[in-house]
C-alpha cells in the first residue's frame, strides 16, 4: 500500500484526573473512507477535535501528506488540508447558502483588501472564480437551488450536506464529518451516503465519526474503533465487526463472551 | 443622479435660512463618517467597541498639533525647524489622520483579541477613556496637548487654493465657509461609502461576517480570525481618524470633552439604530441622531417658554432624544433600515454573485 495521507500516532490527552485518550493513532489511505467508532465516552470526538486543531494534545506526532504539522491552531490545520463539519452544525446563520461555501474558498484567495477597495482585475478575476467553484460545489451536493437562502432557513439535511460544500470548498486533502448522518431520517441517510462515495470517487479521503454502525459498516474502508480512551480495533469492517474486544465493548464483556461466543457481525450492529 | 443633484444644492438652499443649518450638516457628515467606520469593526466583524471615539480623537489632536501655533509656542525645537509655523496641507493632514488612527486602532485591538460581547466592550471602553485621560494630562512636563483647556487657532484645512475657513465667491455668489466645509465632508462620505461596501461585498467583508456569525466555524474554514479582526479594528479607526482631521478643522479648536464616553455611545447607537451591518441603514441612523438634537435644540426652547422657564432645554432634548431612540427600538427592534431579511429566507443576489454567474 502507498503512503498514508495522514498519520497519527501515539496521542494521549488528559483532562483533569481522567485520561481521555491514551497512546491512540490510526493511518488514512488516500482516497478512503475511514471510521472512527466507539461507545460513548470512548474519546472519538475529543481524538477527531485533536486532528483538527481545536482541542491541544499532550503529545502524539501529527503527519498530513508526508508532512508533519502541529495541531495547534485550527485554522493551520484547514490551511495545511484538513477540512471538517461539526456534529452539532455551525453554519454561517444569516449568510447565504452561497456565501457559506464562498468563505470556505478564503483560504484558497489571496487578494487583499486594497485591491477590493480599487475593484483590481485581478481582483475581480479571483471573485469570478470564487462564486464559481462555489455553485459547483453547491450543484454537486444539490443545492444549487437554495443558492440565495439564509443558511439558517434551509432544512437539517440541507445544513448537512452545506456544511460539507463548505469543508470542500477548502480544497481539503482530507474531510473530516463529525457524525453527519445525526439526526437524519432514512432518506436523508441514503443521500449521505452516496454524497461521500461520490466524494470518495474524486479521490478524496474521509474520516467519518459515526454511531449508525450500518452507516459505517456498509460506506468504510476502514474502520479504528476505540473504548476509554484506548483503541481496540482497526480494520476492515468485516475484520471489526468479528473482534472480540469490539463486541465486548458494545455489548458488555459477560455477553460478549458468553451469548455471542462466535462473534456474530449482528452482535456488533445492535 | 437625481440624489447627487439634490446633495450638492442642499446646503445652498440651507445657507439662505442661515448658516447653523448648515452647521448641523457639517457634523451630521462627520458623525455619518464615524459611523460607516464603526460599522465595520461592529457591524461587519461583530465586535462591540465602545471606545471609537479614541480614533476620532487621535485624528483630530493630530491636526490640531499640526495645524496651530500651539507646538511651536510651547517647545523651542519645533519652533527652530519650522520658524514659519506648522501649515500641514490638506493631501498630508487625512492621510496622516488615517494611518495613525489606523496603528492606534490595531495597538488597541491587538490585546483585546480573546475577548467578545460583554467583555469586549468592557475592555474597549476603557482604552477610549485612557486616551481621553492622555489628553487630558499631556500638559505636563511638555505641554503637548494643552490639557484641559484644548488646542485652539486650528488652521482651516486649505484645498488647493481654496481656503474652506474664509468664504468664497463664485461669480455674484458667496459661498460660506460652513459651505465649503460641507462639500469636502460630502466628498469623503462619498469615498467612504464606495470603500465600505466594497469592502463588504468581497472575500474579506464575507469573512468577517463569517467570524460575526460563527468564530469556531470560521477557524475551522482556515480563516485567520486574529489578522482579520486585526484588519477591521484597523480600517475602522481610519475612518475615526480621519473624521478627527476635520472635526479640528472644521471646529479650529480641540478639548479632550469632546471626546467623551458618551460621544462613543452615540455613535454605537447610531450604528444599531439604523441597521447593523446595513451601510444605508447606518448613514441614516448616524443622520438622524447628530441632527435630532439640534433639530430640537430649536423645538425645545419654544417648549420652554411655554411652560414658563421650568423646563431646562437640554435637559428636555435629551429626554426627546431617548423617547426616540426607546420607540424605535420598540418597533424596529433590528434597526429603522436593517440589511434585507424575507420570512423565506431569500437574499438579494449580490453584484459579484452575478457576475460570477455564467448565465
Amino acid at each position: 500500500m502507498s503512503r498514508p495521507l495522514l498519520t497519527i500516532a501515539n496521542v494521549s490527552k488528559r483532562f483533569g484526573g481522567v485520561q481521555a485518550l491514551q497512546g491512540v493513532g490510526l493511518a488514512v489511505q488516500p482516497g478512503q473512507v475511514h471510521g472512527l467508532i466507539g461507545p460513548n465516552g470512548a474519546g472519538k470526538t475529543t481524538f477527531f477535535n485533536m486532528i483538527t486543531g481545536l482541542v491541544p494534545s499532550d503529545s502524539g506526532s501529527f503527519e498530513l501528506d508526508g508532512v508533519a504539522y502541529k495541531p495547534t491552531a485550527v485554522h493551520l490545520v484547514a490551511r495545511a488540508g484538513i477540512a471538517r463539519t461539526f456534529q452539532n452544525i455551525r453554519l454561517f446563520a444569516e449568510m447565504s447558502a452561497l456565501d457559506n461555501v464562498r468563505v470556505g474558498r478564503h483560504v484558497r484567495s489571496h487578494v487583499g483588501w486594497w485591491q477590493a477597495v480599487l475593484r483590481t482585475p485581478a481582483f475581480k478575476a479571483e471573485e469570478k472564480l470564487i462564486a464559481a467553484k462555489a455553485r459547483e460545489l453547491l450543484a454537486f451536493v444539490g443545492l444549487e437551488h437554495k443558492a440565495r437562502h439564509a443558511a439558517r432557513t434551509l432544512s437539517y439535511g440541507d445544513q448537512r450536506r452545506l456544511e460539507i460544500a463548505r469543508a470542500l470548498a477548502t480544497e481539503p486533502k482530507l474531510l473530516a464529518l463529525d457524525e453527519p448522518a445525526a439526526g437524519m431520517n432514512a432518506t436523508e441517510k441514503v443521500q449521505l451516503r452516496e454524497l461521500i462515495e461520490r466524494i470518495r470517487a474524486q479521490g478524496r479521503a474521509v474520516l467519518l465519526i459515526e454511531h449508525d454502525v450500518k452507516l459505517v459498516m456498509g460506506l468504510c474502508d476502514h474502520v479504528t474503533v476505540l473504548d476509554q480512551g484506548k483503541l481496540i480495533a482497526s480494520g476492515t469492517p468485516a475484520e471489526v465487526q468479528r473482534h472480540p474486544a469490539v463486541i465486548a465493548a458494545y455489548l458488555g464483556t459477560g455477553h460478549g463472551q458468553g451469548s455471542n461466543p462466535a462473534g456474530n457481525p449482528a452482535g456488533a450492529q445492535a | 443622479m437625481l440624489a447627487a443633484v439634490a446633495l450638492a444644492v442642499l446646503p445652498l438652499l440651507v445657507q439662505g435660512a442661515g448658516e447653523a443649518w448648515v452647521r448641523i450638516l457639517d457634523t451630521s457628515l462627520l458623525y455619518i463618517l464615524l459611523a460607516l467606520g464603526l460599522n465595520i469593526v461592529v457591524g461587519f466583524a461583530g465586535l462591540l467597541d465602545l471606545g471609537y471615539i479614541a480614533f476620532y480623537a487621535v485624528g483630530a489632536y493630530l491636526f490640531a498639533l499640526l495645524a496651530s501655533p500651539h507646538l511651536v509656542d510651547n517647545i523651542p525645537a519645533v519652533a527652530a525647524l519650522f520658524p514659519n509655523g506648522l501649515h500641514t496641507p490638506i493631501w498630508l493632514a487625512i492621510p496622516l489622520g488615517a494611518g495613525l488612527a489606523a496603528l492606534v486602532g490595531v495597538l488597541l485591538g491587538a490585546p483585546t483579541l480573546k475577548l467578545r460581547g460583554d467583555y469586549l466592550a468592557i475592555v474597549t471602553l476603557g482604552f477610549g477613556e485612557i486616551i481621553r485621560v492622555f489628553m487630558n494630562n499631556l500638559d505636563a512636563p511638555i505641554n503637548i496637548t494643552n490639557g484641559p483647556k484644548g488646542i485652539s487657532s486650528i488652521e482651516p484645512l486649505r484645498v488647493g487654493p481654496v481656503n474652506l475657513g474664509e468664504p468664497l465667491q463664485v461669480g455674484g455668489y458667496t459661498l460660506a465657509s460652513v459651505t465649503l466645509h460641507y462639500y469636502l465632508f460630502l466628498a469623503l462620505v462619498v469615498l467612504a461609502v464606495v470603500v465600505c461596501s466594497r469592502l463588504h461585498n468581497s472575500r474579506l467583508g464575507r469573512a468577517w461576517m463569517a467570524i460575526r456569525e460563527d468564530e469556531i466555524a470560521a477557524k475551522a474554514m482556515g480563516l485567520n480570525t486574529r489578522n482579520l479582526k486585526l484588519l477591521a479594528f484597523g480600517l475602522g479607526a481610519t475612518f475615526g481618524g480621519v473624521s478627527g482631521v476635520l472635526f479640528a478643522s472644521f471646529q479650529g479648536f480641540v478639548s479632550p470633552e469632546s471626546f467623551s464616553l458618551q460621544e462613543s455611545v452615540m455613535v454605537v447607537a447610531m450604528v444599531v439604530l439604523g441597521g447593523l451591518g446595513h451601510i444605508p441603514g447606518v448613514i441614516l441612523g448616524a443622520f438622524l441622531l447628530a441632527a435630532l438634537p439640534e433639530v430640537l435644540r430649536h423645538v425645545a426652547g419654544p417648549l420652554q417658554q411655554l411652560t414658563g422657564g421650568r423646563l431646562d432645554a437640554a435637559i428636555l432634548r435629551q429626554l426627546l432624544v431617548a423617547l426616540a431612540m426607546i420607540g424605535i427600538m420598540l418597533v424596529r427592534p433590528r434597526g429603522l433600515w436593517p440589511s434585507p431579511r424575507h420570512e423565506d429566507g431569500l437574499l438579494p443576489d449580490d453584484a459579484a454573485a452575478a457576475k460570477g454567474d455564467p448565465a
